[in-house]
Parts: structure tokens; C-alpha cells; sequence
């Protein structure tokens, strides 16, 4: 079976460091799936190497058996992959609801429109504003992000990249900075993602990456250090000395 | 944003899918403009600049206030419209509404290919990449002297009749007109443009790159277009002086007009569509009575404005009125 | 080829002097630039405002070339950070656009204030007996005064090049332009540093104004009208760097005179083609960080 991602050899350096160091890593359909690792490890260069905001120095990515790695990133999204960023992207000046419509627009190709108003398209604004009530956004709908907490932008964050409707949903850090009170409204809204949606999720909050997840891979220093079911990750005795050793917190 | 702070009894839905609706102030430049015409018989030469530099600047607004792009450049565009509609007037295509449309075309051209290149870079360097195709250009009319006229500028410029009908006057009614109608236009479609995703998606170019890049929008291809788009505007805008004021001098492809046009946008306030509006014709009007008592200082008072605006009121003036508004509602 | 030979060594030689006053006023703006990362386009006022100080103490008060253009370098230096701490430093946060818009208000006032206090006509640097003339070198003569320029402009690019790259001063700017907060929280008073750079990048650019005054005419639209040629050098050149600026103003300076000698038509041209090809090649300059 196709992987819905795999990256082949995946090596990136910037002059002599070497931050991800020939990575092979598949992401099966529907999978749900934790990158896990030390700070420093090169998590969020990989997802940036996936996504195509960086370019690798060797190896290859494929999205569903194609190869990818030479497109710019708008080629990727358009082919079914949506990711969050782990320090909140958003535009802060506009209402929660123009941000997710603005992602339902271009997803729909409709983003380059030139003569039509915005506002003409009810279908997209009305499918952003549902996309709203299920992530529970609905009564900020007409506020500007920067008025709203920090932990529900994480939330419009969210709403944006499902806006995409990815068939690859790459989650960095989705719990960031969230009160721990408030994770359990991102953990729901990621327990209720489609089935077939395939998700690779990077989490320092062990507890929500062990409900979570099925599947984890342990990377360090750049590289894969071990990937397994939860069980086994916990019971590897490298990953209890290097990452769960020093704490939740790495 | 702006458009949709007053609290809405709508459904969210039913408020964004009525966000581009007209509402009355923004009749208020077109009463302006109509009553002017009756108010200043003696002022309509003046009347008409003011709204050449009105479309200017809202062209500027376009790269500027929504796009998100500094430019010290946008000059060029203005000149090489200006240029080519003289240009051809001068030898003899004196029909004004095709001059104008020729105009624009060369200069949205120049800013395809001009934005092509200089769009790769960022910040400071596109900042002053700006501002050297601007000076090339004005090196490259000073020196073509047999074609633009060089430092004399450029004279011999006849216009025939507006539509074969009006002719254009003494008293620059027709002149006045012309430029009302063509802005109008110009206003239209800007305001069609920034309504529709395109506009809604400079803004999130301009408030986020990050962001738009991962929600799959084509970022520099967006940027470029609406870098000519707001190119061609200008050139109308350009081609627009040459045809009324019978001449184009070197003045037009310079890095004070740039900032002239800059200034009257800010003042007025950018991002906002009417900043334009507001901007150019108190510069303008300004400009005009200032330079009259003391035409040398007049450069010290917009630039001592110019630091009180930035130092005080970010927004202009239409930043500050809405404050107030804001202020009052509360 | 005796002829060619002879119109290249005085290319070279003139392209120097030429370059060497680019340098000298622009490398402060590359600094600033780097360091603040403040678009301050009316770096070329302080360059200007040398040259009308120094012109003037010579004129008004008789003082000797020397003294003169010393003074100046400290008033306007001096003067400076009074504008560095009273308006520049109320904007380190701000836009590009707010800083574009305040130094072009800058640029705008001095040109008011430079036609009121001395006229819309140039002014004419006087240089003292030891300058005029020619010298001997190798057997052929060259202008005195552009041969000291091109020996104080090396000078200066040496001693930045010692005092940045080497000393404890230069290794806090540059800790400075790599981490403000990194340099905040190690003890390096930032704000302190910020003026003392400011200093002297206006000072280095009254510095130029002053002594090319022969070359780079002072009159009131002076920081309008060489703004994109200091420009150029630092975005060639590659922002917060030392040695980049003196490489793009050396290949400038002697390209602009080059082509300007060689193909006067079309000669002017040059820079824009330099400037693109090389911005194309290299987005973040030379010497740049990327």
C-alpha cells in the first residue's frame, strides 16, 4: 500500500550542522502518528522539510507514491497536505472567520478570484463558519485574532489547516502554550478528525501523544532513533535514558 | 478588520457575505467631486490633478496598503504612463481614450518585468531596488532627449476632441470631467479588486507570508500581478497629467514624486481604499496655497509633517477619525 | 596601447578616489542598517550636513582644511545622537514604512534648511595648497587631491576593518546584529551601543561629505540625489558588514567611472546592471547573511 507520505534519505544542513541527517520515514493512510524527541532534534526542521518552506540537501519526499521534494509549497498543499505551526501563524488582523475562509478559498482555487466579490461565494464562507461551530470558534467568529486567547487561536490555527481538508495533516505542537486546562478541546477536536485523514503530530505533552497516537517515532539528533507502538517506546530503554529521562519537557 | 467592527445583529455568515456592500461615505468623494465643479469654475485645472493624484495614490494603496510592499518606485510607473501618452501625442495620435489605455498597458508592462525581478528580494533591498528602476528610468528619459524632450521636457502635445465631441477648453471643464469619469473607473475596479479573494488574500500576503505559503496560495505570482496591476493603474494615472497638462517633464520619473505620492497615502491613511481620497487632495490644496507664500519651504513643512505623522498618528487621518469613532461609540 | 594603457591607470585611479568616498559615507548606513535594522535613507543628510559645516568654518571662521573637517565630523556626529536618541530610537520597533516615511521627512527638512542657510547654488570646498596639483607616482602624475583620498579611504577601511572585526567594541556590535536579546541579557548596554554606532556611521558619512566635497558636489538635494548610489553600495555590499561595502563601493566606483569614460551615452547605466545582475546572483549581497 501507498504511504500517504514517505520521505527517502531526507538530509538537511545548514554549513557544517547537520539538523536532519538521512531520515526514511513513512506515514501510512489514516495513520496517527507522533513525532516525539529532545528539543534540538530537528522536529520542526523536518516538518518544514515536508511542507517545502525549506528545501533539503539530499534525499526525497513523496506525497501518495509522488515525488514532491522539487515543488514550492502551494504545489504541495494543493496535492492534500496541511500542516499548523507550532508558534501561531495567523493574521491577526483579521475576524477568526475571514482567516478560515481565506484557507477554504484557496483550497478551492477560488483565491486568485479577481472580479466577483468575496462575499458572493456564501457556499465558502458558509463552510469555513461550519468549520467554526465544530472546533467550538463560533462566538469569536467576527473577532479579530488578536483579541482572542492564546489557546483558542491554537484552535483557529487548527481550523485554517482543515480548512485544506488534507488528506496529510502535519500537527506541530498543537498544545503549545495551552493551558492544560484547555487541552482537552484540541485533544477532542483531534480525536474527531476524519478517519481516512492521515496525521503526524509533533507533542512534548507525553499524555496527550499516548492517547493519541498509535504509532511513534523517536527522533534524535536528526535522525531516527526508533519507531514503534506506544508500548514499545515506553519500554525501549533508549528512549526512557535520552527523552523520558529528563522529564516531560526536553 | 476596519469593515466589520460595528456589532453585528447578523449571523457571522450574513455579515462577511455582506461585507462588500456599498454604504453612503463612499458616495462622499463623488458629491465632493460633483460639487466642486459647480463651486471652483476657476479651479477645475487644479480640481483635475487632484484627481490624477487621487487614482496615484490609490494605485499606490493597491502595493502598498494591501499588498504589504514598500516601494520608493511607484513613479516609474506613473512617468512611463505619462511618457507614452505624451509621446504619442506629440506625434500626432492625439485621440485621448486610446492614449490613455496605451499608456497604462506600457506600464503595467514595465512593472511585469520590473516585478519579476525585483520581487525575489525582501525588506531593505527591494526598498532600494524600488527606487533605482525608478532612477534608471529617469537617467534613461534625460538621456533619450530626442524622443521625451530630456531636461526641457516634453511640449507639442495635442489632444483631439474627447470622444471626437468635447473638446478640450480653456477653463479645463472637459478636462476636469475626463478625470472624473476615468477615476471613477479606476475606483471601481479597485474596489471590485480588493473585495474580491484576490484583495482579501494580499492582505494575508501582508499580514502573514507564512501562513499564506501553507495554506497552498501562489505568493510571488499574486505579488507580481498585483505589482502591475497597480503599474497599469498608474500609468493611467500618468498618461492622465500628460493629456491634460499638455506636458511631461522630467519630474514625473523622480524619487519625490514617489514620495509625494507616499505621503499623500499616508496622510490620508493606507489599507483603507479612501486613504486616497483623503490624502491627495489636502496635500494637493496644501501644496498649492503653501508654495504660493513660500514656494522653497515647502519641502520643510511635509517633511516636518511627515515625522509629526509618523511620530503621533500611524494610521493618518483616516486612522485618527477612527479612533475617534471608536472612542465616541464606546 | 601606450594610450590605453595610460586611459586605464587613470580610470582606476579616478574609479578609486570615487569609491573611496562611496565607502566612507555608506559603510555607517550598512552598519545601521544591520545593526538596527533601521531604513534610514537620510544617512545621506549627515554626509551632506560635513560638507556645509566643513565649507563654512574654512569660509567663515578661516579655520585650515584639516580642523575644519575634524570639527565637522564631531558636530554632525554629535548632533546625531541627539536625533538618534530623541526620534530614530521611538522608531527601532516601528515598520519599514514608518521609517521610510521619517527619514524621507528628514531628507525633505534638510533640503529646506540647506537652501535657507546657504542657497540653492553648490558649495565650493577650498582645499589648501598641499592638495592641489599633482603628484608623482611611478612615473606619472596624478591629482593630489584624489590620491589623498584614496590613501584616507584605505586608512579608514583598515582601521574599521581592525576595530570591528578585532576589538572588544566590534565583537559587542556584532554580538549585537546577530541577538539584540542574547546581547541584552549578557550585560552589553545595547542603547549605549546603538548611539556610539550611530555615532559613527554619521560621522564616517560627514567624514565623506567633507572631504569629497570636489566629488560628490554639497548642495541641497545632495541626500536625494546620491541616495541610490549609497544605497547600492550597501545592498551590494551585504547589510551590517565592513568588508562588503568596500567591495561593492571599489567595484562601483571604478565600474560607474569606467563606463562613464568608455561609453558616455550609455555609460551611466552601468550601476542599475551591476546592481540587478549582482542582487539576482546574490539576494543578501555579498557579504550578506541570507
Amino acid at each position: 500500500m501507498t504511504s500517504a507520505l514517505e520521505t527517502r534519505g531526507l538530509r538537511k544542513s545548514f554549513g557544517a550542522m547537520v539538523v536532519t541527517s538521512g531520515v526514511d520515514f513513512r506515514l501510512a493512510p489514516g495513520a496517527r502518528h507522533a513525532l516525539i524527541g529532545p528539543n534540538g532534534a530537528g522536529k520542526t526542521t523536518f516538518i518544514n522539510l515536508i511542507t517545502g518552506r525549506l528545501t533539503p540537501s539530499a534525499g526525497s519526499i513523496h506525497l501518495a507514491g509522488e515525488d514532491v521534494t522539487a515543488l514550492p509549497q502551494s504545489a504541495r498543499v494543493k496535492r492534500g497536505l496541511g500542516r499548523t505551526f507550532q508558534i501561531n501563524t495567523l493574521f491577526s488582523n483579521l475576524t477568526v472567520l475571514e482567516n478560515v475562509t481565506m484557507a477554504v478559498s484557496e483550497r478551492l482555487g477560488r483565491g486568485g478570484d479577481k472580479f466577483r466579490f468575496a462575499g458572493s461565494r456564501r457556499d465558502i464562507v458558509e463552510e469555513a463558519y461550519e468549520l467554526l461551530i465544530r472546533l467550538r470558534l463560533a462566538e469569536d467568529a467576527l473577532r479579530p485574532v488578536r483579541e482572542i486567547a492564546y489557546g483558542r487561536q491554537r484552535l483557529v490555527e487548527m481550523a485554517i489547516a482543515l480548512g485544506l481538508k488534507p488528506r496529510v495533516l502535519l500537527l506541530d505542537e498543537p498544545a503549545a502554550g495551552v493551558p492544560s486546562a484547555e487541552t482537552a478541546v484540541i485533544l477532542e477536536v483531534m480525536e474527531a478528525l476524519p478517519a481516512d485523514m492521515a496525521v503526524l503530530i509533533i507533542e512534548h505533552d507525553m499524555d496527550l501523544v499516548l492517547r493519541f497516537a498509535k504509532t511513534i517515532t523517536v527522533l534524535v539528533r536528526g535522525a531516527v532513533l526508533t519507531e514503534g507502538a506506544p508500548a514499545e517506546i515506553l519500554a525501549d530503554p533508549r528512549v526512557r535514558e535520552i527523552y523520558l529521562g529528563e522529564g516531560h519537557h526536553g | 478588520m476596519f469593515l466589520y467592527r460595528a456589532a453585528p445583529t447578523l449571523s457571522p455568515v450574513e455579515y462577511m457575505v455582506r461585507s462588500h456592500r456599498l454604504r453612503w461615505p463612499e458616495l462622499l468623494p463623488w458629491l465632493a467631486i460633483l460639487a466642486a465643479f459647480f463651486a471652483f469654475p476657476s479651479y477645475l485645472a487644479l480640481g483635475a490633478q487632484v484627481m490624477i493624484m487621487v487614482l496615484f495614490a490609490l494605485s499606490l494603496d493597491l502595493v502598498l496598503g494591501y499588498a504589504g510592499i514598500v516601494t520608493l518606485g511607484h513613479s516609474a510607473f506613473f512617468g512611463v504612463g505619462a511618457y507614452t501618452a505624451g509621446i504619442l501625442a506629440a506625434h500626432g495620435w492625439g485621440e485621448p481614450i486610446s492614449g490613455l489605455v496605451v499608456g497604462g498597458a506600457v506600464a503595467g508592462a514595465v512593472g511585469l518585468v520590473t516585478g519579476l525581478i525585483i520581487l525575489r528580494t525582501r525588506g531593505l533591498t527591494l526598498l532600494m531596488l524600488t527606487l533605482a528602476v525608478v532612477s534608471m528610468l529617469g537617467e534613461a528619459a534625460n538621456k533619450a532627449g530626442w524622443l521625451t524632450g530630456g531636461a526641457d521636457g516634453l511640449q507639442g502635445i495635442t489632444l483631439d476632441p474627447l470622444l471626437g465631441l468635447f473638446h478640450f477648453d480653456l477653463f479645463g471643464r472637459t478636462a476636469y470631467v475626463y478625470c472624473a469619469l476615468v477615476l471613477l473607473a479606476g475606483w471601481m475596479f479597485v474596489r471590485r479588486l480588493v473585495h474580491a479573494p484576490f484583495g482579501r488574500s494580499l492582505t494575508g500576503m501582508r499580514e502573514n507570508t507564512a501562513r499564506m505559503h501553507a495554506i497552498g496560495a501562489p505568493v510571488r505570482q499574486r505579488l507580481v500581478t498585483v505589482y502591475a496591476i497597480a503599474a497599469a493603474l498608474a500609468g493611467v494615472a500618468g498618461a492622465l497629467q500628460a493629456q491634460t497638462t499638455q506636458f511631461v517633464g522630467l519630474n514625473v520619473l523622480s524619487f519625490e514624486l514617489s514620495g509625494a505620492v507616499l505621503i499623500m497615502l499616508i496622510f490620508g491613511g493606507v489599507g483603507r481604499l479612501y486613504g486616497a481620497f483623503v490624502g491627495a487632495p489636502i496635500y494637493m490644496v496644501a501644496q498649492d496655497a503653501l508654495s504660493r507664500l513660500d514656494p522653497e519651504y515647502w519641502f520643510f513643512w511635509v517633511g516636518l509633517l511627515l515625522v509629526v505623522t509618523v511620530m503621533f498618528a500611524r494610521g493618518g487621518i483616516l486612522g485618527v477619525v477612527d479612533q475617534i469613532r471608536r472612542k465616541v461609540m464606546r | 596601447m601606450h594610450e590605453f594603457i595610460s586611459a586605464l591607470v587613470s580610470i582606476l585611479f579616478h574609479g578609486l578616489a570615487y569609491a573611496m568616498i562611496l565607502y566612507v559615507v555608506s559603510v555607517g548606513l550598512s552598519v545601521t542598517m544591520g545593526l538596527m535594522g533601521f531604513a534610514n535613507l537620510a544617512h545621506g543628510v549627515f554626509a551632506m550636513a560635513g560638507g556645509y559645516v566643513a565649507v563654512s568654518l574654512m569660509n567663515g571662521l578661516g579655520l585650515h582644511f584639516p580642523s575644519a573637517v575634524a570639527l565637522a565630523v564631531l558636530a554632525v556626529a554629535a548632533a546625531s545622537v541627539v536625533l538618534e536618541r530623541l526620534l530614530y530610537a521611538r522608531l527601532y520597533g516601528a515598520g519599514e514604512i514608518e521609517q521610510v516615511l521619517f527619514t524621507i521627512g528628514l531628507i525633505f527638512i534638510s533640503i529646506a534648511a540647506a537652501k535657507f542657510a546657504f542657497g540653492p547654488t553648490q558649495q565650493q570646498l577650498v582645499l589648501p595648497e598641499a592638495l592641489r596639483g599633482e603628484v608623482e607616482v611611478a612615473g606619472r602624475m596624478f591629482p593630489t587631491y584624489r590620491a589623498f583620498i584614496i590613501v584616507v579611504g584605505a586608512a579608514i577601511a583598515l582601521g574599521l576593518w581592525l576595530g570591528l572585526e578585532r576589538s572588544q567594541f566590534g565583537a559587542r556590535v556584532r554580538a549585537a546584529v546577530d541577538n539584540r536579546r542574547m546581547a541584552r541579557s549578557v550585560g552589553i548596554d545595547t542603547n549605549l551601543l546603538f548611539s556610539l554606532t550611530f555615532a559613527l556611521g554619521s560621522g564616517l558619512a560627514a567624514l565623506g561629505g567633507a572631504l569629497g566635497g570636489e566629488l560628490l558636489t554639497i548642495h541641497p538635494n545632495y541626500a536625494i540625489e546620491h541616495l541610490v548610489y549609497f544605497l547600492t553600495v550597501v545592498a551590494v555590499g551585504g547589510l551590517g558588514s565592513i568588508r562588503g561595502p568596500f567591495l561593492a563601493a571599489v567595484l562601483l566606483g571604478v565600474g560607474d567611472t569606467a563606463c562613464k569614460y568608455l561609453l558616455p551615452d550609455i555609460g551611466a547605466f552601468f550601476i542599475y546592471f551591476a546592481l540587478f545582475a549582482l542582487l539576482l546572483w546574490r539576494p543578501a549581497g555579498l557579504f550578506g547573511r541570507a
